[in-house]
């Protein structure tokens, strides 16, 4: 297999922007979006520093225009607007005219309201209409109902951290094997106390800037966003004329089966997605012009990770850099967040700084890209690792 | 393209089906809203100390895995999909109303870290350290369909050879609590034989695990053949004979060339139209069986309906409390599957024989 799959239309929001061009923005102008949190009360606000969209809930509903008895948790409100911004950014007027599917990954779903309303759904008949919004597949059936999407293939994926990557991995398969000609892939996760809790408990959420593949990197900010590409098929692309963005060229997935939590230290998983995913793309590692990391910070994820890169591509290691410190990390939709960015650099031959680093890691002499560089891409690996052991990579190419 | 073949089944549900030896030949009769699975003995399995630290739908998804691989007699897989609509809701609840009660303070980690979706998947995994492909589908009523969809592709491209596939659901006491509220669970309670009289809306919510180990090559353990999988998003109640008929004719079938289709009733007044259209309309003079009355209602409780129509297709019988209709079939060839949970995620499975 080494025919790619074209991107043709992209969409975004997220700390650093609202949109395609905002994100881009920030990212070469080395703006990051972590702050403390406003949208959540929480006790641990003075603790934590999070990547968060600064609308209320209130704001983005009246951006969608949604009527005042909308049972929409943030997941699907971020995720819709994503989603809006691909389909025209693709050019989609007529959304029936080819067979069009949805794969869309989040892990939070609607846990938002389900902890904001858990007692008061016992008593309280208003807030009982989220009940109905709290399972994870709730976000894509609206964003499929908002984009006029019916009677097709619409799923989500939960494999935590690389929801949003396996999903690209889906929706890829889907038109290679002709069950779909047009499939909107990516993700959307918001912030919730569940998380930034869960993660506190992990002990793993900096109480600063997030530093990755530092050696004084103190754990990872939570971030919340939604992303989403539109894939076509070949047919597609040339009957209504395309420009494509770039092309999903080879994945992987697979487990790390070394623990529920933590990745194994000599990254097993990451290494064995990595290569899978240059397998399917019929590249080898000296082909690939950058990598975009799944580097959360956390002390095991950047240590594993960079073993891992080390052991795929050794002496051939190109630029590499995480974009976690401009957004935190956004959970299930992080791997479509890096999808646009890693279209983004191939557009623009740009790669993104690693910000805040300073200090390399004592393990090994892996010292990532700091600063903005421009210079000729042609591919770029993006990884996403999440629980469960589950390890992603997807490489992106400017050309078929 | 190569053909793709149920080699393995496997079922803990709130009957005694965890044995494949069986087929449905005691049935457990309930009179309540609210159905639990019948456990295996765990022990045999799961090391006890591992054990005590899983909740039920890990522990039936590890053992559903296990009962699965043993009888294709493999050791391993090529990926593992699992399908999960509601996902770890026993450590999901524990960790929100820790959350809530104890106002985010003396938190510990173990319900977060297992309330993750993959949970079932990444452990199956752990359990036969398979470093392969894992995945997990959360989409309501498609949630199994999509892992099965996605083992298919993979087997007909010839990117994998074997692969378990299975559908998992466990109940929360809270989540059947609010969800009595708006009338999803049915108010009252029913026993097996009033399920599909009853004239209240509402389901008899229930959990499970169904695995299959699906594979490009046919096994002696065979079951069925897995011919086709189709989901829709949404299908308006108008257009379900319609697109049926569409989807078989994308299969060179119509409705007459069907011996047996398993329908998804669960009882709900508001919702089994959906099926009772077909019964009376382009499956008319079809056999018809049906499973909820038996096995409740959950987001993957489909995979019980591939499962009941495996054991059909490999055993040539159909045991008397499934049936729907008095009309019978001389040979078992093909089988349709078709289900939807409240009007929304449809699916179409076709199997044939192997």
């Amino acid at each position: 297999m080494s025919k790619g799959i074209a991107i043709t239309g992209m969409g975004i929001i997220s700390a650093i922007g609202n949109n395609v061009a905002e994100n881009y923005d920030a990212l070469i102008n080395e703006r990051k979006g972590i702050t403390r949190v406003d949208n959540i009360e929480t006790i641990q606000r003075n603790e934590i520093m999070v990547g968060e969209v600064k609308f209320t809930n209130d704001e983005l509903i009246a951006q969608l225009n949604l009527p005042p008895e909308n049972n929409y948790s943030r997941t699907a409100l971020l995720g819709v607007i994503a989603a809006k911004e691909a389909f025209a950014s693709a050019g989609i007027t007529d959304v029936n005219k080819y067979k069009t599917g949805i794969v869309s990954g989040t892990s939070v779903g609607g846990m938002d309201m389900t902890e904001k309303y858990y007692y008061e759904y016992l008593t309280d008949k208003i807030s009982q209409k989220y009940i109905e919004s709290h399972h994870a597949g709730d976000s894509t059936q609206k964003i499929a109902e908002q984009l006029g999407i019916e009677e097709s293939l619409v799923t989500t994926i939960s494999t935590a951290c690389s929801s949003a990557a396996n999903a690209i991995m889906l929706g890829a398969r889907l038109i290679k094997s002709g069950k779909l000609d047009r499939v909107l892939v990516g993700g959307a996760d918001c912030l919730s106390k569940f998380t930034i809790n869960g993660f506190k408990t992990l002990m793993i959420l900096s109480d600063t800037f997030n530093t990755p593949f530092d050696e004084n990197r103190k754990g990872l900010n939570l971030g919340e966003a939604a992303a989403f590409l539109v894939l076509e098929s070949d047919q597609v692309v040339k009957a209504e004329n395309r420009k494509v963005l770039a092309y999903v060229k080879g994945y992987g997935n697979s487990n790390d089966a070394f623990h529920q939590t933590a990745s194994s230290d000599n990254g097993d998983g990451a290494t064995l997605a990595m290569e899978k995913a240059l397998k399917t793309a019929d590249l080898k590692s000296s082909e690939i012009d950058y990598i975009n990391a799944h580097g959360t910070a956390t002390g095991n994820n950047d240590l594993s990770e960079g073993r891992a890169i080390l052991r795929v591509f050794g002496e051939d290691l190109p630029e590499f850099s995480s974009t976690k410190a401009y957004t935190g990390h956004t959970l299930a939709a992080a791997g479509a967040i890096e999808a646009v960015y890693s279209v983004l650099a191939l557009q623009n031959n740009v790669i993104f700084p690693n910000l805040n680093f300073k200090t390399p890691m004592k393990e090994f002499s892996m010292i990532p890209q700091t600063e903005l560089k421009h210079k000729e891409l042609n591919t770029v690996l993006s990884n996403s690792f999440g629980f469960g052991g589950n390890c992603s990579a997807v490489i992106f190419s400017k050309k078929d | 393209m190569k053909r793709v073949y149920i080699n393995s089944i496997a079922s803990i549900s709130p009957q005694k089906t965890f044995e494949n030896s069986l087929f449905l030949n005691e049935i457990t009769d309930y009179n309540a809203s609210v159905i639990f699975a019948q456990d295996p003995d765990y022990k045999q399995y799961i090391p006890p100390a591992a054990a005590r630290r899983m909740a039920k739908g890990i522990k039936m998804g590890v053992v559903a895995s296990k009962i699965a691989m043993d009888e294709a007699g493999i050791e391993t897989v090529d990926a593992i999909i699992t399908g999960t609509g509601m996902g770890c809701m026993i450590d999901s609840e524990k960790f929100v109303s820790a959350i809530i009660d104890n106002k985010e303070q003396y938190l510990t980690p173990t319900s977060f870290i297992q309330s993750t979706h993959n949970t079932v998947a990444g452990q199956i995994a752990l359990g036969i350290e398979c470093k392969a492909y894992n995945f997990t589908y959360v989409h309501s009523a498609i949630s199994f369909e999509s892992a099965l969809l996605d083992a298919k592709m993979q087997l007909e491209n010839n990117e994998a050879e074997h692969i378990l596939v299975g559908g998992v659901e466990e109940l929360g006491e809270h989540t059947t609590k609010v969800h009595r509220l708006i009338n999803h669970v049915k108010p009252e309670s029913v026993t097996i034989s009033e399920v599909l009289k009853s004239k209240i809306e509402g389901a008899v919510f229930s959990e499970g695990a169904n695995f299959f180990v699906v594979s490009n090559e046919k096994k002696e353990s065979c079951y069925a053949e897995l011919v086709a999988v189709e989901t829709f998003n949404t299908l308006k109640r108008e257009k379900v004979s319609e697109t049926i008929e569409g989807f078989l004719d994308e299969n060179n079938l119509k409705a007459s060339d069907i011996d047996v289709v398993v329908f998804g009733n669960n009882g709900d007044v508001d919702f089994d139209g959906y099926y009772n259209q077909l019964s009376e309309g382009i499956f008319g003079k079809t056999q018809q069986v049906f499973y909820k009355h038996l096995v409740g209602e959950n987001n993957t409780v489909s995979a019980f309906g591939v499962w009941l129509a495996s054991k059909i297709l490999k055993t040539q019988s159909i045991p008397e409390i499934v049936k729907i209709n008095k009309v019978t079939s001389p040979q078992i060839k093909t089988i349709l599957c078709y289900n939807q949970y409240r009007g929304q995620n449809h699916s179409l499975v076709l199997l044939k024989k192997c």
